[in-house]
């Protein structure tokens, strides 16, 4: 199903109205960034795989499909789009995961979702369609925009089609628990990450560390052996419940007051003490739902070189940490050249973007 | 490309279609320049005589060659940051500057505008081993990091030819790559963060030490803009395990397309090989009497492909790409056995550039990607092409990730073969493009390929280029005329393009 023309014409009537519009699919993700505010543009009539090449490791997909029907597509082949999107429903789109930029628990080994994008056409706010990069691996021609669409939050265009790097499955996959104190289990990730080892997700949580390895069946068995810890059970649904957030640790609520922070730090950064933690990405990301307001978790997560999001509940009128007054300008410009009218999700980034 | 080849580059392209700042030097807009810069910056950090500015007026790419009004070399951020508003006051373009590698012209000077020569950032400032990042300047070799953090087991993945001698700064200008992309990435990858100058001599911090930073993914923008987002001057690179073994396997095949099938057979299999190397047999012609490396050179095409890891996971890989190479018609298959073995299969690869150069007075390198499945036909074609132009070609391709590397050779001493050797290449180009890929994978687009640019994206998409640029340098002064073409520029170059190879307007103007 091809619905550019028709998403064509919307933004026009939108621009030449300086109609704000709020891009949205399955609205599986309606929770996340500030308040969303505007006419719905639900772009799920543009919807199917264009190409998909097993052996070239690539995947062209139009924006309104479905992320379960696309991963179903992959797997059939043994292949997946290893940053493991979350999906937060049933009825994820592959726009929403590129828009929202979010990846699981793979991302410490993969890369970011912006990793795999090698190309993506975009809908700007003049009703152009323009096409960035490519469907190869390998490409230096022009600026890399359509990496940049990742995480963007629907705040440049209309994100139609991508083209996505894939990964093979891993032949074997395996996951160990290790008892530990909250900076024993930061320290230790952080020196396995420096040795060869085949980890492809942690997470730390009351007073566990669990630790995936995924590869070569031989490689994950020499690197049990010398790591040690105790074999999981089960441990497909830990990470998925890890990735979608149905973990218990998730399931406590979060309202107007009560707040799940993401604080993206360096990864060796010691335990933050703001509250009730949970470590994924070999110390890099950190789930947080602390009794602190909002200005000292913002505080800490800049003085040790990261950022804060409030990434549910909330009063979801500042959402996003705030830039540095260089970096500020640049997205204010960068949003005003691809949306002149300031239609495409106004404010659901960064107030004035 | 030989250093010789200037002598015959007067009927190129580049001519008929003036590139930006092109021509003499202005001496009185010099001495203001120089003037204004001369207040703070110390004698050993500025060049205007043409003795001294000689050595900068060209990078890897020779074919262009143009003297740059001043150079600057400066030693501190604060002395870039107010070279910078200098320039910007004066309205002076800046051309960023590393080692001078880069292959497709993107460090060309600017002949009214400042060399801003970064070489004097050349410190390590920090290693991290715990956090696995080591913190430096732009100057600073991309081997020199490797071997600086080796002792801890730890190395910077990506690994262009040219590595001993390129810089960090120019490697994230290109987004280079290496011979092992397909598993480690590329420069954008492996770069965590940067920090530099804005045109208007503002400091920004782009990316992060942590997995992400706020706002849009400006890394992204920044890594691979050829030095025309911002002015580096300091990046946090990422650090990786060195892998306990790594162990090659060396294929042979008696027709190109079962070898690109090979390939492609690899990957189904789901196996992501450390490094996937193919070359021809007119490349391996030309390695083998220069290395000694082994190569089958009753071969039509010889595949190298390399595991990496754990002794246990080489064992297995290694064990599973035998057999998958078996299955794809292989003529014969060596495994290397020793460290020593390794380094001798891989030594023709790496030596396929000189070795070339060894046997022809010049090349030409390109640099197209293209869908893995087209190989065939893209081989084919330029062995059509090789008799359209009557130069030879031999093809080194980093089959992993569809990245091919035609060399084309030629003798710069005869002009005719100077305009048959860029006409091959752009017909490669738009071969490249016209199968689904792309003009460059790894070597920039810089002056080189900025035509073909022309016919890769379309004129909205262009204009979204110059919009991202205008974002981060409203001014237009760094690097200007670089790795975008205009729009005006594309009418020109699609007026003569219709003409082929009967250049239509001999009589433009050269500045």
């Amino acid at each position: 199903m091809d619905a550019v023309a028709s998403l064509q014409e919307r933004v026009r009537a939108a621009a030449a109205a300086r109609t704000p519009l709020a891009i949205r699919a399955g609205g599986s993700k309606d929770f996340y960034g500030n308040e969303p505010r505007g006419e719905v543009l639900d772009p799920r009539g543009h919807a199917g795989i264009v190409e998909y090449e097993p052996t070239e490791l690539v995947v062209t997909v139009r924006a309104g499909t479905l992320l379960a029907e696309l991963e179903t597509t992959l797997a059939a082949s043994r292949q997946m789009l290893a940053f493991e999107p979350p999906h937060f429903g049933e009825s994820a789109t592959v726009g929403g995961a590129i828009a929202s930029g979010l990846a699981g628990p793979r991302r410490m080994a993969v890369g970011a979702l912006r990793d795999f994008v090698l190309g993506a056409r975009l809908l700007d706010g003049r009703g152009n369609v323009l096409a960035f990069g490519g469907r190869v691996m390998k490409n230096v021609a022009g600026y890399d925009v359509a990496r940049t669409l990742a995480g963007s939050l629907g705040t440049l265009g209309v994100i139609l089609d991508v083209s996505l790097k894939v990964l093979p499955r891993p032949v074997a996959e395996q996951t160990l628990r290790f008892e530990l104190a909250e900076a024993d289990a930061i320290r230790r990730t952080n020196e396995w990450g420096g040795q060869p080892l085949p980890i492809s997700g942690t997470a730390w949580f009351d007073g566990q560390l669990y630790v995936r390895l995924s590869g070569a069946a031989a490689g994950v068995r020499a690197a049990h052996e010398k790591i040690g810890g105790s074999l999981v059970a089960e441990d497909t649904l830990l990470w998925a419940e890890l990735r979608e957030q149905s973990q218990a640790f998730f399931n406590a609520g979060t309202s107007r007051t009560r707040v799940l922070w993401r604080l993206a730090v360096p990864p060796t950064t010691p335990p933050l003490e703001l509250g009730s933690t949970l470590i994924e990405w070999g110390g890099g990301q950190r789930w947080i739902v602390p009794d602190a307001p909002a200005a000292e978790i913002r505080a800490k997560a800049a003085a040790v070189g990261g950022h804060a999001t409030a990434f549910r509940g909330g009063d979801r009128s500042a959402v996003f940490q705030p830039l540095d007054p260089g970096v500020a300008a640049i997205h204010r410009r960068l949003k005003s050249e691809f949306d002149p009218a300031g239609i495409f999700n106004p404010g659901r980034f960064y107030p004035d973007i | 490309m030989s250093p010789t080849a200037a002598t015959g580059a007067s009927r190129l392209l580049a001519d008929r279609i003036p590139l930006e700042g092109v021509g003499r030097v202005d001496v009185e807009r010099q001495r203001s320049v120089v003037d204004a810069l001369r207040t703070f910056l110390p004698d050993h950090c500025l060049l205007w005589r043409e003795e001294d500015t000689r050595p900068y007026e060209c990078d890897g790419l020779t074919i262009y060659r143009q003297l740059p009004m001043v150079v600057a070399l400066p030693e501190t951020e604060d002395e870039v940051a107010r070279i910078v508003r200098i320039c910007h006051q004066q309205q002076v373009p800046i051309v960023p500057r590393g080692a001078g590698t880069g292959l497709s012209g993107g460090a060309l000077p600017h002949g009214r505008g400042v060399l801003l020569s970064l070489a004097k950032f050349n410190r390590i400032l920090k290693v991290d081993p715990l956090a696995r990042t080591a913190l430096v300047q732009p100057g600073v070799r991309n081997l020199a990091i490797s071997e600086a953090v080796a002792h801890l087991g730890l190395y910077y993945a990506p690994d262009p030819s040219s590595q001993i001698a390129c810089t960090i700064g120019g490697n994230i200008a290109e987004n280079s790559g290496g011979v092992h992309c397909l598993k480690y990435g590329l420069t954008l990858q492996n770069v965590l963060r940067v920090r530099g100058v804005t045109s208007d001599g503002a400091i920004v911090e782009i990316g992060s030490e942590a997995p992400d930073a706020a706002g849009y993914d400006l890394l992204s923008l920044v890594v691979g803009s050829e030095g025309m987002l911002v002015v580096i001057t300091e990046a946090t690179v990422k650090l990786v395990p060195k892998p306990l073994k790594q162990q090659v396997i060396m294929a042979s095949f008696d027709d190109v397309e079962k070898g690109g099938d090979a390939v492609a057979a690899v990957i189904a299999a789901g196996i992501i090989p450390a490094g996937m190397e193919m070359m021809d047999k007119p490349a391996t012609a030309a390695v083998e009497p220069f290395v000694k490396a082994g190569y089958d050179l009753d071969a039509e095409a010889i595949l190298l492909v390399e595991s990496d890891g754990t002794p246990e996971e080489v064992a297995e890989e290694i064990d599973r790409i035998k057999s998958v190479l078996d299955g794809s018609g292989a003529t014969r298959i060596a495994v290397s056995n020793s460290e020593a073995e390794r380094l001798r299969f891989w030594a023709g690869r790496k030596a396929a550039f000189p070795a070339v150069g060894r046997i022809s007075p010049d090349y030409y390198c390109m640099d197209g990607t293209i869908p893995r499945k087209r190989l065939g036909e893209v081989l084919k074609a330029i062995s059509t092409m090789e008799g359209k132009y009557r130069l030879r070609c031999a093809n080194v391709f980093h089959a992993g990730d569809g990245n091919l590397h035609p060399l084309i050779m030629f003798d710069a001493n005869d002009p005719d073969s100077v305009v048959r050797a860029e006409q091959f290449g752009f017909e490669i180009l738009e071969l490249s493009i016209a199968v689904g890929g792309t003009v460059t994978g790894e070597h920039g687009v810089g002056v080189e390929k900025i035509h073909q640019l022309c016919q890769q994206f379309d004129a909205a998409t262009l204009e979204a280029f110059f919009a991202v640029r205008r974002a981060f340098d409203p001014a237009g002064l760094l690097n200007p005329g670089k790795a975008i073409p205009t729009l005006a520029r594309c009418a020109e170059y699609g007026r003569m393009h219709v003409h082929g190879g009967a250049l239509k307007f001999p009589e433009l103007p050269r500045y």
